[in-house]
């Protein structure tokens, strides 16, 4: 299809077509050679990210012992482990797949084999969903604060408590709740693509077998997309992961003795926990390295999910072209 | 058949299995309520960008309609400059925990603006030259390993980056510039010019990949080299997609939070320059919501600030599906 390598380098002018040349673009005649360039560009990205990824290995391997994982922080936070924040992440991100994935399949499924795919109403969830995906995080924070705890959280509490404050206050539910939201679009859009990966036959076979739109969907849709599903609400966790801006007023705690253990209680989180050690650290110095070590927890965390999603996504399509 | 318990072949299977499987006067209800209820939860997305649009409007409506915020502020008070002592010169001033407390939100939109600009200005040129040198130049085992390279960098959580230029990029560019301030707009900037990188890249690189086969074949028949195709044929016809991509880098970047609270300096100063410090808007929020009484005029002002970001963001997003939908108009146009 392509023309002999040898031939990128060449910079003569002859024989070019015009049929879309563009005056914007005009000034590229001018440029020598385009492939030297954006090749360096592309070597630049790669760099930024080898930086970075180096610096907070270098920093923080040294700090990561096994007590540093299972122990709490002590001293004002300046000794000490991170258990509190690792469990406080686990049960958030747990929390939010259980809210996010039943609604993100619905969702897909409607999309896919209940609207017809030029509808209005398909293409207004399309819009919302597209829409959602670009509000802000700190916008989804405002959110969950005006929407779950001050209407939601503190009409439960009038209702069942009295008036007394049970649920009208940040607490783990409503944070994954937020975090439920702003990871939908991941889950509705991973989904949809492995649904449209599910052979026509299949669905066409079931339905000459006489079984029902529903029956279709839960023995052939749903089984056949499972990986996609998976590899959605693996997505989410990692994007939930390493949000704080959401959960910085709906739940997260500076500092908590104990762990969370029911719906209302707050929480302590790793990206926030990141946010709290070194801006409101009264020694930065003292907590750096156990800063270090805690941001490079939070980021293997959201490295291994995303390379299982990555893994997962191979694999599906290796299965197809297969 | 070895066994000799084996079921004739012609004889069809009529056992649980077949019942299972069948549609009996249940299912047909099933489906029916089934149906219903995959529809009524595919409206969440709408009802949460409605209920999203509803509630933030609802505490930020105080700042124009309640006379009692009206007391501490109102909206003209927080866009003219302010009056801080008889004789002395007016100016913007974000300060809202005072004794009089001042609200002036052009400060906090410039620092937006001045960190945003920074952003794209950085990330543009390195996202735009990888995708095109991914789509049109490089060899296919470079190929792939550029895409794991932006989905890791595109993974990093922005706390992590906010932390990275705190800790570090700040230094680096002040000793290597002799900046007054360590944590300042291009600081910022930078640091959040990395994390949009995978943004704007993702959209252009796609854009530059939906040119049709036939187009570029159609300029190597008639004897243009690849880099003759892609300046003058490939790069024309993908211009709406990078565009939409540099605008939803711009739509991220204004929201992004976690990177300017950290790295930005959080002072809310009217100054051109940009290597003073900055407060967003985002990282205004985020830094007060916490403290802030419920209620109060300071409370619905910094939602007053995110119905704001939400709106920007929301036009900035809209403006580049536009441009998404314009390539695609324009691409299907030619191949047909």
């Amino acid at each position: 299809m392509m023309a002999d390598p040898a031939a990128v380098h060449v910079t003569t002018d002859q024989g070019a077509v015009s049929i879309l040349s563009h005056r914007r673009f005009r000034f590229l005649r001018h440029v020598s050679p385009l492939p030297i360039l954006t090749g360096f560009l592309t070597l630049c990205v790669v760099a930024m990210l080898v930086i970075v990824l180096w610096n907070i290995i270098a920093g923080g391997i040294g700090g990561l012992t096994w007590e540093f994982l299972t122990a709490s922080p002590t001293e004002g936070m300046t000794k000490g482990g991170i258990f509190p924040a690792i469990f406080g992440t686990v049960f958030l991100v747990f929390l939010m797949t259980v809210f996010a994935i039943p609604v993100g399949v619905a969702t897909a499924v409607f999309l896919r084999y209940y609207a017809r795919p030029e509808s209005k109403l398909a293409r207004l969830v399309r819009v919302a969903v597209n829409n959602l995906a670009g509000v802000p995080s700190i916008v989804f924070g405002l959110f969950g604060l005006g929407f779950f705890i001050q209407f939601v959280g503190r009409g439960i509490d009038k209702a069942f408590y009295g008036g007394d404050l049970a649920f009208g206050q940040p607490a783990i539910i409503w944070a994954s709740l937020t975090l439920a939201v702003l990871t939908l679009p991941v889950v509705i859009v991973t989904t949809e693509e492995a649904m449209r990966a599910i052979p026509r036959d299949y669905i066409e076979a079931s339905y000459a077998l006489g079984a029902t739109r529903w029956q279709t969907i839960r023995h052939v849709v749903i089984p056949n997309s499972m990986t996609g599903i998976l590899t959605g609400g693996i997505l989410a966790v990692s994007r939930g992961a390493g949000e704080v801006a959401p959960i910085m007023f709906t739940g997260a705690a500076y500092y908590l003795p104990y762990l969370p253990a029911k719906l209302n209680d707050q929480f302590m989180e790793l990206g926030y926990h990141v946010y709290v050690l070194s801006t409101q650290s009264p020694d930065v110095e003292k907590t750096l390295p156990l800063l270090y070590s805690t941001v490079l927890v939070l980021l293997l965390l959201t490295f291994a999910l995303n390379a299982l999603a990555v893994v997962i996504r191979m694999r599906l399509r290796l299965r197809q072209a297969g | 058949m070895s066994e000799g318990k084996s079921v004739a072949p012609h004889v069809p299977n009529m056992g649980p299995d077949w019942q299972q499987y069948s549609v009996r006067p249940g299912d047909r209800r099933r489906d029916l309520w089934m149906g219903r209820l995959i529809s009524a939860i595919a409206f969440s997305a709408i009802a949460a960008i409605i209920l999203i649009f509803l509630f933030i409007g609802r505490e930020a409506a105080p700042v124009i309609t309640s006379s009692e915020v009206h007391q501490e502020v109102t909206v003209a008070k927080m866009i003219v400059p302010l009056e801080t002592r008889p004789g002395k010169p007016k100016m913007y001033l974000w300060q809202p925990v005072s004794e009089t407390p001042k609200y002036s939100l052009p400060p906090l939109l410039l620092g937006s603006l001045k960190a945003t600009l920074v952003a794209i200005l950085f990330a543009a040129p390195f996202a735009i030259g990888a995708a095109i040198y991914s789509s049109e130049f490089a060899p296919p085992r470079i190929r792939e390993m550029i895409k794991p390279v932006i989905e890791m960098l595109a993974g990093i959580p922005s706390v992590v980056m906010g932390f990275f230029a705190l800790m570090v990029l700040a230094s680096v560019l002040k000793d290597t510039f002799g900046w007054k301030f360590r944590l300042n707009a291009t600081n910022a900037g930078i640091a959040l010019g990395i994390a949009i990188i995978p943004v704007i890249y993702t959209v252009a690189e796609g854009a530059l990949r939906a040119v049709p086969r036939q187009i570029r074949e159609a300029a190597q028949a008639l004897g243009a080299t690849p880099w003759a195709t892609a300046r003058r044929v490939i790069l024309p016809a993908a211009a709406p997609g990078i565009f939409a991509g540099v605008m939803l880098g711009l739509g991220r970047a204004i929201g992004e939070t976690m990177i300017v609270l950290m790295a930005s300096g959080n002072a809310a100063i009217w100054s051109p320059h940009l290597t003073d410090s900055i407060r967003t808007m985002s990282a205004t929020i985020a830094a007060e919501l916490a403290e802030v009484v419920n209620g109060s005029a300071h409370y619905h002002v910094l939602f007053f600030i995110g119905a704001l970001l939400f709106l920007l963001t929301f036009l900035v997003n809209s403006l580049g599906e536009l441009y998404v939908g314009r390539l695609r108009r324009r691409l299907t146009g030619v191949s047909g």
